[in-house]
């Protein structure tokens, strides 16, 4: 099981701040991870629909889309930064 | 930087308000070696006056990690004395303090560098986002990233060290 917790605007729309989730098989990179996410229900959809929006880390440390996620702990979704 | 200089870093993350004062004083506190001293504060501003106030989330762990990583690597390219970095969380007025860069070096090229690129990458990189409370009541919305913050940083890539 992996840690997934979400932000902002994220964190609002997909109605929770984390969850716990088996990720399948297939699942290796950040984009891949998206697209599980996105088939899980329409507040998935809605909060992910622009991809390129969504920041992702892992274990706590920025990533690419395309890097994979290894065997990460914790896995956060957020929108682009804006503290400051 | 002298060899053997210790370099001071210190990060926070708290509710409360901040004396940046206070926290120039802690900085240089026993130091003879500090020539220049930089200090940014961040307020929660109000355009137009349709503001009640700000209310900032941050991912914890991650936020105090990656203005760490952010920090040290400013230490390192503009051979600061030390860094004092603080950012509140929670809901902030419009007028009150946010965020605080304290940038010490030897010199004050180093010093204004120094704080201008934590901030520059604090903006973009940190995990802390803004969602607007407004004065008549109506939800707010969250605030957008700013093309302008991008650039900034991005042009940090272009230039040789300063210092």
């Amino acid at each position: 099981m992996t840690r997934i917790v979400y932000f902002a605007w994220v964190r609002e729309r997909i109605g929770k701040n984390e969850e716990q989730i088996e990720l399948p098989a297939g699942v290796r990179t950040g984009s891949d991870l998206l697209s599980h996410l996105k088939s899980l229900g329409d507040e998935y959809a809605y909060a992910l629909e622009h991809e390129t929006a969504i920041r992702i880390a892992v274990d706590q440390e920025h990533v690419e889309h395309d890097e994979p996620l290894g065997s990460a702990r914790e896995i956060a979704l957020f929108p682009p930064m804006t503290g400051g | 930087m002298p060899a053997g200089a210790a370099v001071a870093l210190t990060v926070r993350i708290q509710t409360q308000d901040f004396d940046a004062a206070a926290e120039c004083a802690a900085l240089t506190a026993g130091r003879a070696d500090i020539g220049a001293l930089v200090t940014f504060t961040g307020l929660c501003r109000d355009e137009g006056g349709t503001l009640a106030a700000l209310e900032l989330e941050h991912y914890p762990g991650m936020a105090e990690a990656e203005i760490t990583r952010i920090c040290r690597t400013a230490i390192e390219r503009f051979g600061l004395s030390g860094i004092t970095a603080v950012h509140r969380i929670g809901r902030i007025a419009p007028g009150a303090n946010i965020v605080l860069v304290i940038a010490a070096a030897p010199h004050r090229h180093a010093a204004f560098d120094g704080a201008s690129f934590v901030m520059d990458f604090l903006k973009t990189s940190a995990p802390f986002w803004k969602k607007e409370h407004r004065a008549d009541g109506r939800a707010g919305d969250w605030v957008d990233a700013r093309e302008s913050d991008a650039r900034a940083r991005a042009a940090w890539s272009r230039q040789p060290s300063g210092g």
